[in-house]
């Protein structure tokens, strides 16, 4: 099996993963597995995209996160066709669609600002793709009146778009892209213009959809949360790279470079040793659940809400302490952040929720602490710099 | 107020004042030749003692004014239909962006708004002299079209640039070809910008002179032509009449961008 | 290392590491020629009607009457008194053409940047209607103002002002003031589009730190807007150059400029090489100036010409 740098490991020659149980509804396309091989970008000397790899099983979400100019969009347009790679094989099922146009791919698209036809109302927007490929009238006004529902916009056909709000076209973009059942949907960051509260609903709404349509879906987003809320699985993208493709759980949990757990949640990185299969910070050692890995320097993530505080007259054993003194604390009302300096200075950040037996013993500014960490808590990453 | 200062407007009185008077000498030419075309009179009046519309009379009734006119018109409107399609579809691939010689292209479509007229003329008979296109409306096409399609060029290339590239790329996305994503996404929504470009095509073609001067004559004259002859020998009235419909076409033309243009 | 992935590098391999490099290739080039083929038509009549006969008279004017390769067409500029006296007089009324309408255009942008939007639109419509009237028109509309029995004279001679008409066209000035009212609106367009983008948050500031209503013209306002000058004065100062129309109806044969002499060489003593010869002179001139312009701006000369 080709381990490549990248951390990417290709799946088994089938081209399928283990897909969750799907209910699959009306409009149901048939879907099916992508796989990208190889794929380079350059814009003149730029490289964009580095031999990259992946494969999306049939009928899963699957998110391109990574900060901007990580080159997501850049390979979302290369899947849609438009945006041509310099090399590499895109196939859909058994087809190779690398050099096919955009016209012929039948994927559907849903951009980050809907891309709507403002000169035509909401049916003949859902209604375009159906046109296009020569579908009856009766037909195809009654798969757009379906795709309205699906979206729950019954009734609003013959409205105009510029008398929808935020979300309603969000909505419409999705109804237009899913309505000709296209084998795959691709989304360019589709909630990134919408206030933070429907965000939130039409992640679990697009969620469900899925769920309910079980398409193939390639979603784009520079927003971690978003990722990890809606994802069955993440490709971590940095400097056109894949660093690391998990479940969100795996990803949170055990990142592989300092890269990912930088980019997901918050994180205290805290540099450590290892020498003689054991992990040392300092001089002390570090307890840790899975063996030590190689000699030399690592990094130690360290998740601030993992970090708890431990009681003066609490064991100590199994578990690894350190001895901190309190910078700030902040209330933030389900919960408190509290920014510690360790004695050699290092800054670190615990958060925990404000249970009434935490509220009652919060420490105040200056006043020395103990932390606690478990040992299955410890992430190792190789050190980057 | 967007952009004024805490002046008071008292201040800058002699500001308007001086502006005014700009702005007077800026249209008073134009309003004095509409007035004077109603004189009776064959001196020159202001304002006229009596009216009349004897020097429409005067050019509706010629023969040479009317077909000039019908000349320049019909070579107006073919200008219309070549520069237009060419000059848009120029804009569309220059918008793209990525062919390598994109600068290139640019600069030599819009050459003619910065060689001399007077050169683009000599050149032009020189060339029609050899290959037998001199006094020939087809001739006058091509120099014009050449002469207007800068001018569509960047309108419709204005236009393309406040439009949103990713409605074509969606509708090739939805399975519309090429031709068909332009014509029913692209085309509807920067069609003012077209219209446009084509009415900036017509007033550029309309009222070329110095290029006429040289390559039209005899039953190809144009107005423009048959009007900077009459002017080198007399002042005729009649001109006024004539000077009159050819500002209600700009006022008109311009209207009608000014309404297209809002639009878009 | 599976059968496949085995087979994956060895046909990746097999075009030179590049999966399906070729066909993204070829694939590219259609796009091009695509694209291409839409430029060709404009590309076409552009190059056969301006660049080919602008190149035939350079090659023209390399050739004397016998058709001998000679330098003559140009060495006569510099022999003739007459050539001389046409490039003084077209430079003087270059000169005086766009410092008038700097004067004239730079108060009218000035207060239509400062007036509220509906204001100076409709102000604007007294620049750009001008702008879009035939130049004939406007040509034919000082002549009828400033002849010798024209509206102002025949106006000072009723109030009694003067006794004998003044000579006002049909010389230097007419023409100077004709070309000032047809070349003004090009100066001030670009002048107020530039003056509409200095952020006014900038005078307000100055304002706030003492400086007086002059003093933050001065300082911040003027030097602000220069560039904006720069390029209607660049193109008011090109134009005075090739002008044709209105110095050929308006100086009754004694200001004879740049264009007209050219007109007069090639359509009147057909000696196309002399003719041929003067465009070439004007057209290096222009794209010099135009080009010096360019580099001490950066690349905003032709960008102004779209407010047209």
């Amino acid at each position: 099996m080709r381990q490549g740098g990248t951390g990417v490991a290709l799946p088994p020659p089938s081209y399928v993963l283990p897909a969750r149980e799907k209910v699959i509804l009306s409009i149901a396309p048939s879907a099916l597995p992508i796989g990208m091989r190889a794929i380079e970008k350059r814009f003149g000397s730029v490289s964009v995209l580095r031999d990259l790899n992946l494969d999306v099983a049939a009928g899963e979400f699957l998110t391109l996160l990574g900060p901007s100019g990580s080159g997501k969009t850049t390979l979302l347009m290369i899947l849609a066709g438009f945006i041509r790679a310099n090399a590499g094989s895109i196939k859909v099922g058994d087809d190779e669609i690398i050099t096919t146009p955009p016209h012929k791919r039948n994927i559907g698209m849903v951009f980050q600002n809907y891309a709507l036809f403002p000169h035509m109302n909401v049916f003949h927007n859902i209604a375009f793709p159906l046109k296009q490929r020569g579908v009856a009238t009766a037909e195809t006004a009654q798969r757009v009146e379906k795709a309205l529902e699906l979206v729950k916009l019954q009734g609003l056909g013959e409205r105009r778009v510029d008398q929808l709000s935020g979300g309603q076209r969000q909505r419409v973009a999705l109804a237009r892209a899913i309505v000709f059942e296209p084998r795959i949907v691709l989304m360019d960051e589709p909630l990134s213009a919408l206030d933070k509260g429907l965000r939130e609903h039409m992640q679990i709404e697009l969620r469900a959809l899925h769920r309910r349509l079980g398409m193939t879906t390639v979603y784009v987003t520079h927003d971690q949360r978003e990722a990890i809320t809606m994802s069955d699985r993440i490709a971590v993208m940095n400097a056109g790279r894949i660093e690391q493709l998990d479940k969100p759980e795996t990803l949170y949990a055990a990142p592989k470079t300092q890269f990912v757990a930088g980019f997901i949640g918050e994180s205290n990185f805290m540099p450590v040793e290892c020498h003689d299969g054991t992990v040392w910070y300092e001089d002390r050692r570090i307890h840790t659940a899975t063996p030590a890995p190689a000699a030399g320097r690592h990094l130690m993530v360290v998740r601030p809400e993992k970090l708890r505080l431990v009681t003066p007259t609490e064991p100590s054993n199994g578990i690894n302490v350190f001895d901190a003194t309190v910078a700030d604390i902040i209330y933030q009302g389900d919960s408190f952040v509290c920014y510690v300096s360790l004695r050699d200075g290092r800054q670190l950040t615990l958060r925990d929720y404000c249970r009434g037996d935490v509220l009652a013993r919060l420490p105040a500014p200056g006043q020395p602490i103990r932390l606690g960490l478990e040992a299955q808590d410890t992430i190792l990453v190789a050190s980057e710099g | 107020m967007n952009g004024s200062l805490p002046i008071s407007h008292w201040q800058r009185l002699w500001l308007y004042a001086l502006s005014g008077l700009v702005l007077l000498f800026l249209i008073a030419p134009s309003v004095i030749i509409v007035i004077m075309s109603f004189s009776d009179s064959t001196l020159l009046q202001f304002p006229p003692r009596q009216w009349s519309l004897r020097w429409y009379q005067t050019y509706f009734q010629s023969l040479e004014w009317r077909d000039a006119t019908m000349v320049s018109v019909k070579v107006a409107l073919m200008t219309v239909l070549v520069a237009t399609p060419l000059g848009t579809a120029a804009a569309y691939a220059i918008n793209r962006g990525t062919l390598r010689f994109n600068g290139t292209i640019n600069g030599l479509l819009t050459a003619s708004l910065i060689i001399p007229v007077i050169l683009i003329g000599i050149g032009t008979f020189f060339l029609y002299a050899r290959i037998g296109l001199n006094n020939t409306l087809t001739g006058l096409v091509i120099a014009h079209t050449v002469q207007a399609l800068p001018l569509v060029v960047l309108t419709v290339l204005s236009g393309l640039r406040s439009y949103d590239m990713n409605q074509e790329r969606v509708a090739r996305s939805l399975g519309a070809g090429r031709i068909a994503a332009f014509w029913q996404v692209t085309m509807p929504q920067i069609r003012f910008s077209i219209v446009s470009g084509a009415l900036f095509a017509f007033i550029t073609s309309f009222d070329e002179v110095v290029v006429s001067l040289f390559i039209s004559g005899g039953e190809t004259t144009t107005l423009t032509r048959r009007m900077f002859n009459a002017l080198r020998d007399q002042i005729d009235p009649t001109i006024a009449a004539i000077s009159t419909c050819l500002i209600v076409l700009s006022v008109v033309l311009l209207a009608i961008a000014q309404v297209f243009g809002r639009r878009s | 290392m599976s059968a496949q992935s085995a087979l994956l590098e060895e046909t990746a391999g097999g075009v030179g590491e590049h999966l399906n490099a070729q066909a993204l290739r070829a694939d590219a080039r259609r796009e091009s020629l695509r694209l291409l083929a839409l430029l060709s038509p404009s590309l076409f009549l552009v190059c056969a009607i301006i660049i080919v006969p602008i190149g035939w008279l350079f090659w023209l004017s390399l050739f004397d009457e016998t058709g001998a390769l000679s330098a003559s067409n140009y060495a006569r500029f510099f022999e003739q008194a007459s050539y001389i006296k046409t490039f003084v007089t077209t430079f003087k009324v270059a000169f005086i053409v766009t410092g008038a309408c700097v004067l004239l255009g730079y108060p009218l942008a000035y207060m239509l940047s400062q007036l509220p939007r509906r204001a100076a639109s409709i102000c604007l419509i007294f620049v750009i209607l001008p702008f879009w009237t035939s130049v004939l028109v406007r040509t034919y509309a000082w002549l009828v103002i400033l002849q010798r029995k024209g509206l102002i004279n025949s106006w000072l001679i009723d109030l009694g002002v003067i006794s004998q008409p003044l000579s006002l066209a049909n010389n230097l000035s007419g023409v100077v003031v004709g070309m000032t009212h047809i070349l003004l609106p090009f100066l001030v367009l670009p002048l107020y589009a530039s003056m509409k983008t200095i952020d006014t948050d900038c005078l307000r500031a100055g304002m706030n730190l003492g400086a007086g209503p002059v003093a933050t013209f001065r300082q911040i306002f003027f030097p602000l807007s220069l560039p904006g000058l720069a390029s209607g004065v660049v193109i008011v100062f090109v134009l005075c150059l090739g002008f044709f129309v209105t110095p050929a109806l308006m100086g009754g044969g004694k200001v004879v400029m740049w264009a007209m002499r050219m007109e007069q060489t090639t359509s009147l003593y057909s000696n196309w090489g002399a003719g041929a010869a003067l465009g070439v002179v004007l057209l290096v001139v222009t794209l010099a100036l135009l080009g010096l312009f360019r580099w001490l701006l950066g690349a905003r000369a032709t960008g102004v010409w779209s407010s047209r």
